[in-house]
């Protein structure tokens, strides 16, 4: 740590002393509300801990475990999670990337695309549920509407009932809604491809396919490795559009976490239950930051 | 010309339009609808034929918005706990993100560590102790109670936007003030707050818009409309005996277009900052 001289009395502090003072209200704070908890959360897990029985709190180790790995809801939360999230992000990764590519280049209008484009993104995840619980709505949706009108369908399919019709209208409006960061993501990698590898490909003859596999796609690499895993985190974590929209039909991790917890009141059991989502986005982190590798460079 | 090659680009052209106008309209059509609903009478709504512009053009159901659902504490209560976190938020982060970009000391990699892990922490993880720890405290269903949780998980994205920020400003500038023998409180107020407005103006939209969006922890925390934000109050929106589409969708459309308006004259710095937080160079 360096120590500055006492130029006029007043840099008495060394650079190491003012850093700890600068940083401690965010550490502070970072650690009490975010890092500690989580340690109480595994605490938690490990107990019997009902809120309508507070008396009966004890320490039971990983009986909690045991039954949540026994359940039949807690593996199909499980699968539901999974293939949404799989399927959304590819969806999502495909329809962002076609976005960015059209955004890339110059056209008349190209201002209003971009704006309209952001709009999914500018409206909060809960009104766009309501908004898209209107538009699924069985009897009188417009979805339904137009289906029938166009022949496609005799009856309403009520979308939101049953698991299938209500797994796809999930996916469909989480694409809609993310769909603009990931292009925004892949298009502000666009930019910053060297046009001059494609004019080198072109004179030595190459065509669109070519250029676009070996050009684009590999110097979009690293974006496209933090614009997927951003996402895949973010995905895995669903809440607000099966809580809101479908009322827990299918159910998600997220949602029969917070159901076990804010409704049924089990913490105990539903702390287990967050550490199991914590354990699986922690693995898939890991990952994630060594693909990043280091670099921090001071 | 080969005749052939001038037909393919037409072609060509013509799928980039059809492709422009998907895009443009599957982007916009669900806020249109809901416009369009808000403004019908409940026969026009809850009716088999379905009308693309109002028959009959109403505006009570944004008027029931306010008198008979009192939405405006809702929005009250939104803009006072997304302020105060916004304000708590830069604030701490502020002088945290001076120190991680300026200063050298020992254990800057464990402070970073620990701001990356909360950004990839699942809040739901840590809903539990939270509830106990807010009802202990007396804050369940209080601002404060949501501002606090709230300012912790914005604090990466602020640190992260604030210290890429600082990076950018030369170091020129306090090496030569405090040659002069400004004071370390001095250099901070005099040359790298004003420097650094840009910087939290940007970091500032994106954690208000953050914590105004937010649903889990408002959901949990929050019990009685003297709280409610607005993605909660949202959720609730129900009638005694049917929803109330009509009146829904106003509220809707009444909360999303100031965002919008904002989101699009702020384009740039939005994005700027959203990938600025997600590209690594």
């Amino acid at each position: 740590m360096k120590k500055k001289e006492k130029t006029k009395g007043q840099n008495r502090l060394s650079e190491g002393k003012l850093a700890i003072i600068l940083i401690s209200p965010a550490l502070i704070i970072i650690l009490a509300i975010a890092i500690f908890p989580l340690l109480q959360t595994v605490s938690y897990s490990m107990q019997y801990f009902d809120l309508r029985f507070p008396l009966k709190q004890e320490f039971i180790g990983f009986q909690n475990y045991g039954r949540m790995l026994h359940n039949r809801v807690f593996w199909d939360a499980t699968w539901n999670t999974v293939f949404f999230t799989v399927v959304s992000v590819s969806l999502e990764f495909a329809a962002g990337l076609l976005i960015a590519l059209l955004l890339h280049r110059k056209f008349i209008g190209r201002g209003i695309v971009r704006a309209s484009v952001l709009v999914p993104w500018a409206i909060p995840t809960v009104i766009s549920a309501r908004m898209w619980q209107w538009m699924y709505h069985d009897q009188f949706g417009i979805i339904n509407y137009v289906f029938i009108k166009f022949g496609i369908i005799k009856e309403g399919i009520v979308w939101l009932q049953n698991p299938e019709t209500s797994m796809i209208s999930i996916i469909i409006t989480d694409v809609w809604k993310t769909t603009p960061f990931m292009a925004l993501m892949l298009l502000a990698g666009l930019q910053l491809i060297n046009k001059n590898m494609y004019e080198s490909a072109n004179i030595d003859g190459a065509n669109s396919i070519q250029k676009f596999f070996h050009i684009t796609i590999p110097i979009l690499k690293p974006t496209i490795m933090v614009a997927l895993i951003f996402r895949t985190l973010d995905a895995f974590r669903i809440f607000d559009l099966v809580k809101v929209m479908s009322y827990g039909r299918p159910p998600t991790l997220a949602y029969i976490n917070y159901e076990n917890l804010i409704q049924f009141l089990k913490f105990g059991y539903g702390s287990a239950i967050s550490i199991f989502i914590f354990i699986f986005i922690f693995i898939f982190a890991f990952i994630y930051m060594k693909s990043l590798g280091k670099k921090f460079e001071r | 010309m080969n005749p052939a090659t001038g037909i393919k680009k037409k072609i060509l052209r013509l799928n980039s339009l059809l492709i422009v106008f998907a895009v443009v309209f599957t982007s916009v059509f669900p806020l249109y609808w809901a416009a369009n609903t808000s403004f019908k009478t409940r026969n026009e709504i809850f009716n088999q034929e379905q009308t693309f512009f109002p028959k009959t053009f109403i505006f009570s159901n944004y008027i029931e918005v306010f008198e008979g659902r009192k939405f405006e504490r809702n929005i009250l209560n939104s803009v006072i706990i997304a302020g105060g976190t916004t304000i708590f938020s830069l604030s701490v982060g502020l002088f945290c993100a001076y120190a991680l970009a300026r200063l050298k000391f020992r254990g800057k990699y464990f402070v970073l560590s620990a701001i990356l892990v909360v950004s990839m922490f699942p809040q739901i993880s840590i809903l539990s102790p939270l509830f106990i720890l807010l009802r202990n405290l007396r804050l369940l269903n209080t601002y404060g109670g949501l501002i606090l949780p709230y300012t912790t998980f914005s604090l990466p994205l602020t640190i992260w936007l604030l210290t890429n920020y600082f990076r950018e400003i030369p170091f020129g500038l306090e090496e030569a003030a405090r040659i002069d023998g400004a004071s370390y409180y001095q250099i901070l107020s005099r040359i790298i707050l004003p420097l650094a407005v840009p910087g939290l103006v940007t970091s500032g939209m994106l954690v208000f818009i953050q914590t105004w969006n937010e649903f889990l922890f408002a959901l949990a925390f929050t019990i009685t409309d003297k709280t409610k934000t607005i993605p909660v109050a949202i959720a609730h929106f129900q009638g005694q005996y049917e929803t109330p589409w009509g009146t829904l969708m106003a509220a809707t459309v009444i909360v999303t277009l100031p965002l919008i308006i904002l989101v699009l004259f702020m384009q740039k710095r939005i994005v700027s900052g959203l990938t600025a937080g997600g590209i690594k160079e």
